[in-house]
């Protein structure tokens, strides 16, 4: 199972952006890199869901290209992306897994159903997701 | 000639297509990938008669979307 470290400030950062996007899924991408056989998330990318739903997201095209060129600028890579369930687990839809198109991707869920949100990782390929075990540093 | 494909300049031959840039990039699933050539974005109906000149920066992108 990969080990998947995310700073706390970024997350409590995440939690208050997909909270201003209630009642829609927020979304966007993780940059950062490789070490072993561990990833590290060093910066969020917050994209526009062009959904607008709470049942669905798609990541705008035009911030996805902005994003991948920031990353390259600042020395790092694509190495997943997030999403909110606002009124759901922190797991995987059948729509998630269907559409999750890259395995080598880290795929990071918030859950926001209950008061205390819950993210977890994933890596999804041919329609089989694993949990990863994501680290949550101060 | 050269282009730049997600940033690294590369050497192909004149005249190369969009869809040889696909094959010889092995893009997976490329009817789920957007494809942007200086920053402009290619409509799927004009990939197969893109031809590339030198200089072009082109970027592969993921459609990045799912539900709840």
């Amino acid at each position: 199972m990969k080990k998947v470290i995310i700073r706390k400030r970024d997350v409590e950062e995440m939690i208050r952006y997909a909270g201003e996007q209630l009642p829609n899924e927020a979304c966007g991408l993780l940059a950062g890199s490789d070490q072993g056989g561990e990833r590290i998330i060093e910066k969020i990318y917050y994209l526009t869901n062009t959904d607008a739903s709470n049942e669905h997201f798609s990541m705008d095209p035009r911030e996805q290209l902005q994003a991948v060129k920031d990353m390259r600028a600042r020395g790092l890579r694509p190495v997943g992306n997030w999403h909110s369930h606002p009124e759901s687990p922190s797991r995987p839809s059948k729509e998630d897994k269907r559409l999750a198109y890259d395995p080598k991707a880290s795929y990071l869920i918030l859950s926001l159903m209950e008061a205390k949100p819950v993210l977890r990782s994933f890596h999804i390929e041919n329609g089989e997701a694993e949990t990863e075990n994501l680290e949550i540093r101060d | 000639m050269y282009v730049t494909v997600a940033g690294t300049r590369k050497k192909v031959k004149e005249g190369l297509t969009l869809p040889e840039l696909i094959e010889l990039e092995k893009v997976e699933t490329p009817e789920y990938v957007t494809v942007s050539i200086n920053d402009e974005f290619i409509d799927a109906d004009q990939r197969a008669e893109t031809v590339l000149k030198d200089g072009d920066a082109v970027e592969f992108l993921y459609f990045m979307g799912g539900g709840c």
